[in-house]
């Protein structure tokens, strides 16, 4: 059973956006965590850097595994998680908390419409 | 044990000095000079060997037991084949020298290998020529991946994709991504193949091939594999086959007869040169007679009056991908492998690899679950989920194993089957090292039922136990400065 | 049959057990029309009768010639420690060390060889070595591209044209702007590159000591590199770092190398070994194996293979290099070698070398109408000397005298076509020097 907060988005990748006004938090959901294992590295995003959506913005890696995640929505890249490079086992322990990855602003508010409700999401993991 | 630089004498040394013989002193200019000697180890030759020989006696090969990974071939290395391959008439051979003017007829020997070798897998494979370059298996791929791409820009043929399935090993993918293709696997039906209809459906015109390996990652030979080549044929795709497995179908069928276009081997498996703890291998690369013009330079041949020499200059080339003529030394080995084998010897490695495999198969096969039930080539595959229900994993078992002084087999491959064990004796293990193998692993899948925990504990009598590998890949320390 | 244990007794019992009746039922997956009738190889042999083959044919090669060749690969002698350690069965017939209890041996091994590496060139992190030098040179210019997300690469016209033509090779299937650019009297040329580096740039490559054997300090490339955003990669010879300047010491980002010279034997191509260092920062991109240290539950300290997530069995299509192999007994050869040689032993031996280099170009310089063909230059063990003949000519009749007079530098520069690269190694005597100094007043 992994769980999936009712106040976030997400997208079929696993990946989760916190939206406080024109800012999304970014990080992976606890399902991806647990299929990728303790993770090892995380290859964060350049402060500045700017993604479409659904493109590649960072890189998370385990001891068997290694996946992209991608970015739920377009925008600036404003703040990563610097925190990670000591320990990254904050994604395992604390996924939708201190284990964000990056903070975006948002480019376009309408792109969040497309994001997945939590139920939609739980189904997507449910399916597998 | 101690790192070798830690048993570091100063002033303590193992090669004498040997005069320079002549009265002159070279001078380089001070800033180009390096500020301190290398920080390497000051030792005696005695110290130097007794290091070694001790991280020998930490270490597993082939010589020292069974080794059955899977689809890596870890048949016995003939001492022949050292002893050949240290000739001081090859050993001492500079690869330059046949690039002097005068300098080819120096080396015919050497060339005569290469062409003697050429010729032997072009019949073992059913191919038209072979190019020795290729520094290893996965080099191999690279530079059939190459060609494949090198033949559809010369037709102008606008090709993206080249297909491959998710039992595959993953030098296949990567090697299609670095000669420019995007990569669309196709998945594997319940019994093992891939899935025809999801091969046909994916099949069209920007497809630049299929990389196959036959018998597949479960070893099992698809019959439908003319049938594939056709489909593949009929957009202009190139069929690619990975050599990996071809110790199951030396001597009786040949990959060139099945329908494919290109071939890469791995010496290292099938043709016995060492492994040596991870390299040097060679992985030379067989074409049909429309692939030839793509080879990489260079390649050798005969002139009327039989001397050799090497061609450098086929204009469609892919161009060098390695310096020379290839890991000379490696194939030096499998050509005297070859000869030694000759035509039966070769049916009978791929006879007895095939037979030990299936013994195996069905004398484990009441214990550990097996994801397809037929019967195999020179592999098998289990699945330890009957285990892993009781909290024993592929691991644990791999781990058991080497406590009952047996290397593990190959885990979590193919990815395709959960908790995945794959086998493959090959032709030089005896029955009585199987029922060995055997005996262990059913006392091994009773623990798993009775005493879980003792398997999970394993190993228990290396120098180290299990290692904590997410520490070590956080906080890497990769080298003793 | 050669190799294979079971009797026939025992394969008999064995198809009884699983219940087949002839080793043909074995393969009747494999539809009749698909086997091949019978291979057109001659039966095997004896052991005895196939050394006599290959002896024979060893015997067809010339080995007795005083060679000067060098070019990238040199003859440098091999103690019989290394040859004795890296034959014993335990490390050449292990596979890569995946399974990290029963191949302690073999991971502790290298890792040192990667702390060696990085001792010799003064970088922070090595990986377990790669194919060659070239392929090595290739690998850096990818891991530059990946670091620095940039497609353009300054390559030296100095950086040995056998690496140049495999990276033309290698990378056409790529969109990279490849820009090489003209070396000025067997140095990078820095205006040159100064021209060519713009944002663009992920990195400039070049060789130290040059193909042309001259001794550089790349540190000014290096900050113009910087400057601009871009990385410094340096190829080396090892052991022209028993004395030179280290890429270290000029802040090089990625360093590569071939490590034939440290007790490989040349083999006619191989195999050898490509090795890469970098600086810490960048490890996480750098392609091939790479060793680190862990602890079991216990304490207990060890070695596994680490940072595996760059490879190919994980990352698959996005994977740092394909790489599988790497040369692992090559580099354990290497390490046994630099482990004998020591601190003093490996300075010793490239003093040597330069001074019988400094011996040959004194020597060669009276030999009338030869002429050094980059003066004012430094050079270690490799010079190029220019004559009043056509190299090609001079070097097919002292080919005939016995003697590998050098390698002919027009086979890539074709304006050089009197030109000649002499390689000098511990193993040319004074007396060999003399001799080839004698043979060009005959012919010259």
């Amino acid at each position: 059973m992994s769980t999936i907060p009712q106040e976030l988005f997400y997208t079929v990748d696993h990946e989760w956006i916190r939206v406080e006004g024109d800012v999304g938090t970014v990080g992976i959901t606890d399902y991806a965590q647990k299929a990728l294992g303790d993770i090892t590295f995380v290859d964060l995003p350049q402060v500045g850097q700017e993604v479409a959506r659904g493109n590649e913005a960072c890189a998370v890696e385990s001891c068997k595994a290694a996946v992209s995640v991608y970015a739920p929505a377009g925008g600036r890249i404003v703040e990563v998680n610097a925190a990670l490079a000591d320990d990254p086992g904050k994604i395992n322990l604390d996924c939708y908390g201190e284990g964000w990855l990056y903070k975006l602003a948002l480019a376009s508010k309408a792109e969040l419409s497309k994001l997945k409700t939590p139920e939609d999401y739980g189904q997507i993991v449910v399916n597998g | 044990m101690k790192l070798i630089f830690e048993k570091s004498m100063p002033g303590r040394r193992a090669v004498q000095r040997v005069p320079s013989g002549v009265r002159a002193s070279a001078r380089i200019k001070p800033k180009l000079l390096r500020e301190r000697p290398a920080e390497l180890p000051e030792l005696s030759e005695l110290d130097v060997v007794r290091h070694f020989t001790g991280l020998s006696r930490h270490n597993y090969g082939v010589d020292t037991g069974f080794y059955p990974l899977g689809s890596c071939t870890m048949k016995y290395n003939p001492k022949a084949n050292e002893r050949i391959a240290r000739l001081p008439g090859f050993a001492d051979l500079h690869p330059l020298l046949p690039q002097l003017p005068g300098g080819e007829m120096m080396v015919q020997g050497a060339l005569a290998v290469l062409h003697e070798m050429d010729r032997l897998l072009r019949e073992i494979c059913g191919m038209a020529a072979f190019t020795m370059q290729p520094l290893a298996g996965a080099h191999g791929e690279l530079a059939g991946a190459m060609i494949i791409a090198a033949y559809h820009r010369d037709k102008g043929n606008r090709k993206t994709t080249i297909l491959i399935p998710d039992s595959a090993h993953g030098t296949n993918p990567a090697s299609a991504a670095i000669a420019g293709y995007q990569v669309k696997s196709i998945p594997s039906s319940a019994d093992g193949e891939i899935d025809f209809d999801q091969l046909a459906e994916a099949l069209n015109d920007e497809v630049a091939g299929l990389m196959l390996t036959c018998p597949n990652t479960f070893g099992l030979f698809n019959p439908r594999i003319k049938e594939i080549a056709d489909e593949v044929h009929g957009v202009d795709g190139l069929m690619y086959y990975d050599g990996a497995n071809l110790n199951a179908l030396l001597g009786r069928c040949r990959p060139g007869d099945l329908g494919f276009d290109i071939v890469h081997l791995n010496l290292h498996k099938t043709f016995a040169t060492p492994h040596g703890g991870g390299g040097p291998g060679a992985g030379p690369v067989g074409v049909v007679e429309k692939l030839v013009p793509y080879l990489p330079i260079s390649l050798v041949r005969e002139r009327p009056d039989g001397s050799l020499y090497l061609d450098y200059d086929p204009p469609k080339s892919i161009g060098y991908i390695a310096p020379f003529y290839g890991n000379f030394a490696v194939i030096l080995r499998a050509y005297a492998y070859i000869l030694m084998l000759g035509r039966d010897g070769l049916l009978r490695a791929s006879e007895n690899a095939v037979l030990n495999a299936n013994y195996l198969l069905d004398r484990l096969k009441p214990y550990f679950d097996v994801p397809v039930g037929r019967p195999c080539m020179h592999e098998c595959v289990f699945s330890a989920s009957r285990q892993a229900k009781k909290g024993v994993r592929a691991m644990d078992i791999a781990k058991a194993l080497i406590d009952r002084g047996f290397h593990p087999p190959t885990v979590y491959f193919p990815l395709t089957v959960p908790e995945a064990i794959m086998i493959e004796p090959t032709e030089t293990e005896s029955k009585e090292t199987l029922d060995e193998f055997i005996a262990a692993l059913v006392e091994i899948a009773r623990l798993a039922e009775e005493d879980p925990e003792a398997i999970k504990s394993c190993p228990k009598t290396t120098p180290v136990g299990r290692l904590d590998e997410v520490a070590a890949a956080r906080k890497p320390d990769l080298a003793s400065l | 049959m050669p190799f294979i244990a079971n009797t026939d007794a025992q394969r008999r019992e064995m198809l009884e057990a699983i219940g087949l009746s002839s080793p043909d039922d074995l393969f009747r997956d494999i539809p009749p029309e698909l086997r091949c009738r019978e291979l057109k190889l001659p039966g095997g042999l004896s052991e005895q009768e196939v050394h006599a083959h290959l002896a024979a044919l060893a015997d067809h090669n010339t080995t007795g010639l005083v060679s000067f060749l060098g070019g990238g690969i040199y003859d440098h002698f091999i103690p019989a420690a290394v040859e004795a350690i890296a034959s014993r069965s335990e490390f050449y017939t292990a596979y890569t060390p995946y399974q990290p209890e029963i191949s302690q041996g073999n991971l502790q091994a290298i890792f040192e060889f990667q702390s060696a590496i990085c001792r010799l060139t003064e970088m922070e992190v090595a990986n377990a070595s790669l194919y060659d030098g070239g392929t090595a040179l290739y690998e850096a210019i990818m891991m530059a591209l990946r670091v620095t997300g940039r497609n353009r690469v300054i390559v030296d016209d100095s950086v040995s044209p056998i690496y140049r033509t495999m990276i033309r090779s290698y990378t056409r299937n790529f969109g990279i702007e490849l820009v090489e650019t003209l070396s000025g009297q067997g140095l990078p040329d820095r205006e040159a590159i100064r021209r060519q580096l713009n944002d663009q740039t992920a990195a400039v490559v070049v060789q130290n000591p040059t193909f042309f054997g001259c001794v550089d300090d790349a540190t000014d490339i290096g900050e113009m590199a910087h400057a601009r955003g871009a990385l410094l990669i340096v190829s080396v010879y090892p052991i022209s770092l028993g004395l030179l300047k280290t890429p270290g010491a000029m802040a090089a980002d990625i360093v590569t190398g071939e490590g034939q010279s440290l007790g490989l034997p040349l083999s006619f191509g191989g195999p050898y070994l490509g090795f890469m260092a970098s600086r810490k920062a960048l490890v996480h991109r750098m392609p091939g194996r790479i060793v680190g240290r862990a602890a079991d539950s216990q304490g207990r300290k060890g070695f596994v293979l680490t940072l595996q997530a760059r490879e190919q069995h994980i990352r698959r299509e996005k994977a740092t290099s394909n790489i599988c192999t790497n040369e692992a007994l090559c580099a354990l050869t290497a390490l046994v070698y630099l482990s004998l040689l020591g601190k003093q032993g490996l300075r010793e031996l490239a003093q040597t070398c330069a001074d019988k280099a400094f011996y040959a170009q004194r020597r060669l310089l009276k030999v009338p109408g030869v002429t050094l063909r980059f003066p004012g230059r430094w050079y270690f063990n490799e010079l190029v000397v220019d004559l009043p003949l056509p190299a090609d000519k001079v070097i097919r009749k002292l080919l005939q005298r016995g003697m590998a007079a050098g390698f002919p530098l027009v086979r890539y520069w074709p304006e050089m076509d009197h030109s000649l690269l002499i390689a000098v190694t511990e193993k040319r005597t004074k007396k060999d020097i003399d001799l080839l100094a004698h043979l060009l007043e005959a012919i010259l």
